[in-house]
């Protein structure tokens, strides 16, 4: 068995969702390579090979692939990745957009989010936004699967020594052309790794009250989120939208402010370690998923729980 | 230009999924269906597109059960002009149902091909990249603003930490997020009118495409149930817990 990792990175530094797939290519077994496709990415190539558990780091360095288009970038994934038992991708926005494209290319199925690995050929995942847990087996020579980084631990990022390749292969697809990233600046954790994250439903009321819980989780060192109601009310970002369809988080602290507890918005925590609820209906569905629940003004206790801590 | 759009048959997004007590199923015995809400977004699309006389004609394809043909007429009556009804009572996996839109394609030749972005009861998250890739046209997923201009569309996609824009050369396959748009409500007269829209109703087994199953199920669970905790009486209460008792801060 081989499997080929592909990187998530700016070109600059991979992200840290890339160690949890690594960790998921390590519970499958056999040699883990790394595909780092981007242009002048060698130093995360550099980086990846650092990696604990990696044995080659494969580096596609070409301006076709410098904003990972999903037509260049899955021409290149069926090409390298014909010849691994698995490829593995996050399934972060990139993910989900090159994986699939790259495995219909490949003739075989995506096993998608998956949370847990049984085996070799067998993972499990959710479905109906977390209503239920399907274990899928896939008999395909080439298993295509995205990894939901917070199933799986992160990789030790130091004490690999693995190898790095250049790979020379050229994929351009020419249907395609990036025009513009427009990326929220922020000196915040991102969502998806943070350790803390606060989050505000419907009962921020505003998106100027929404703003409040800057103060706090810049206090905390925490990213924030929000439900559907939330960003669909225009309280804050899109981006900012954790659940099924949004993203998908676990923490070692989740702090629910607002918050009623839609099923699609508690299948994007319910892995979290310790789950706070303020909300001052005591029957929000929250409080029943929470660790600590608090019944009051989240307007008082979020000012207090700033000061205090 | 001719917009196609793909909807699908699924469970109504406001019933509450139960597992079958024998772990190989979701129960969907009498639960109320619709149409998958990323694909109403899609239609919206399309009709918005022809509103704006972009679009000369929204064509709207199910592949599913007879019953399939209540979305179809639904889509009609949200302003698309004609349906197609792939009949088929398997439950065809993403990169089958690809394959059947591809060849739905083929025959349409469409310029834009408008999917949601995944429905709500696999949550795959998969089919229009595949049907992109199997036609060998570019691909916007996630998309929340889409403007077609000559024989390209500009895209703005929802990416982990802000927006993208890309541009695409048509023919080419969108897929929808949340905040596309605003699907509207379909008005009586409408509905009335959708009635009379024209449904091409074809077999599976017609359009000579392979989708066999390439993944089999081995069971399906209910998810782990988290135990509710305590209830904390003010701030002092809970910050002491989260230090010595949960310890994670």
């Amino acid at each position: 068995m081989s499997v080929l990792v592909i990187a998530e990175h700016d070109n600059a530094a991979y992200k840290s969702a890339t160690l949890n797939t690594v960790t998921a290519a390590k519970e499958i077994g056999g040699d883990i390579d790394v595909l780092v496709a981007g242009e002048s990415c060698g130093a995360v190539g550099e980086a990846v090979a650092k990696v604990a558990g990696v044995s080659k780091v494969l580096v596609a360095d070409n301006a076709v692939y410098a904003n990972h288009l999903a037509e260049n970038m899955a021409l290149l994934l069926a090409d390298i990745g014909k010849d691994y038992s698995h490829i593995l991708m996050a399934a972060t926005s990139t993910g989900k957009d090159v994986l699939p494209r790259a495995a219909a290319l490949l003739d075989v199925p995506q096993i998608s989010e998956i949370i847990k690995i049984e085996s070799a050929d067998t993972f499990v995942r959710a479905i109906y936004a977390g209503n239920a847990i399907e274990t899928v087996k896939s008999d395909d020579g080439v298993k295509v699967i995205t990894v939901r980084p917070t199933g799986f631990e992160a990789a030790a990022a130091e004490g690999g020594s693995a190898s790095v390749e250049a790979v020379a292969a050229v994929h351009d697809a020419g249907l395609s052309s990036f025009v513009k990233e427009e990326l929220a600046d922020s000196d915040r954790p991102e969502l998806t790794s943070a350790g803390v994250v606060v989050a505000g439903g419907r009962g921020m009321q505003n998106a100027e009250k929404f703003e409040i819980l800057n103060g706090l989780a810049d206090k905390l060192g925490a990213a924030v989120g929000a439900t559907r109601a939330a960003v669909d009310a225009g309280f804050c970002a899109n981006d900012l939208q954790i659940g099924q369809t949004g993203k998908v988080i676990a923490p070692d602290l989740y702090f629910a402010f607002g918050i009623s507890g839609a099923i699609q918005h508690v299948a994007g925590v319910t892995d979290s370690k310790v789950i706070v609820c303020v909300n001052k209906d005591e029957d929000a569905p929250m409080f029943q998923i929470s660790d600590y629940g608090l019944v009051a003004d989240l307007f008082e206790i979020i000012p207090e729980l700033e000061s205090k801590l | 230009m001719k917009v196609l759009v793909a909807v699908k048959r699924v469970i109504d997004y406001n019933v509450q999924v139960k597992v079958k007590a024998d772990n190989t199923d979701v129960d969907l015995t009498n639960v109320k269906m619709a149409m998958n809400p990323f694909c109403e977004i899609a239609v919206e699309e399309a009709v918005r597109l022809k509103e704006k006389g972009v679009a000369t004609e929204v064509v709207v394809v199910s592949v599913g059960p007879k019953a399939a043909q209540e979305q179809i007429r639904t889509a009609l009556a949200l302003g698309a002009d004609r349906g197609i009804h792939v009949e088929t009572d398997e439950r065809l996996q993403s990169l089958a149902a690809a394959k059947v839109l591809k060849a739905v394609v083929e025959k349409e030749s469409p310029q834009l091909i408008i999917v949601g972005k995944q429905s709500i009861d696999t949550d795959n998250n998969q089919t229009g990249q595949m049907l992109a890739a199997l036609c060998g046209y570019a691909q916007a997923t996630f998309a929340s603003e889409v403007t077609v201009d000559g024989d390209k569309v500009e895209v703005t996609r929802e990416i982990d930490g802000g927006n993208q824009v890309v541009s695409l050369t048509l023919p080419a396959v969108i897929t929808s997020d949340l905040r596309l748009n605003e699907p509207r409500y379909a008005s009586l007269p409408n509905i009335m009118k959708a009635k009379k829209k024209p449904i091409d109703t074809m077999a599976l087994a017609d359009l000579g495409v392979e989708t066999a199953p390439r993944l089999s199920s081995v069971k399906v669970e209910p998810p782990p149930v988290r135990q509710e905790g305590v209830k904390v009486a003010d701030v002092a209460e809970l910050i002491e817990k989260l230090k010595t008792e949960a310890k994670v801060l």
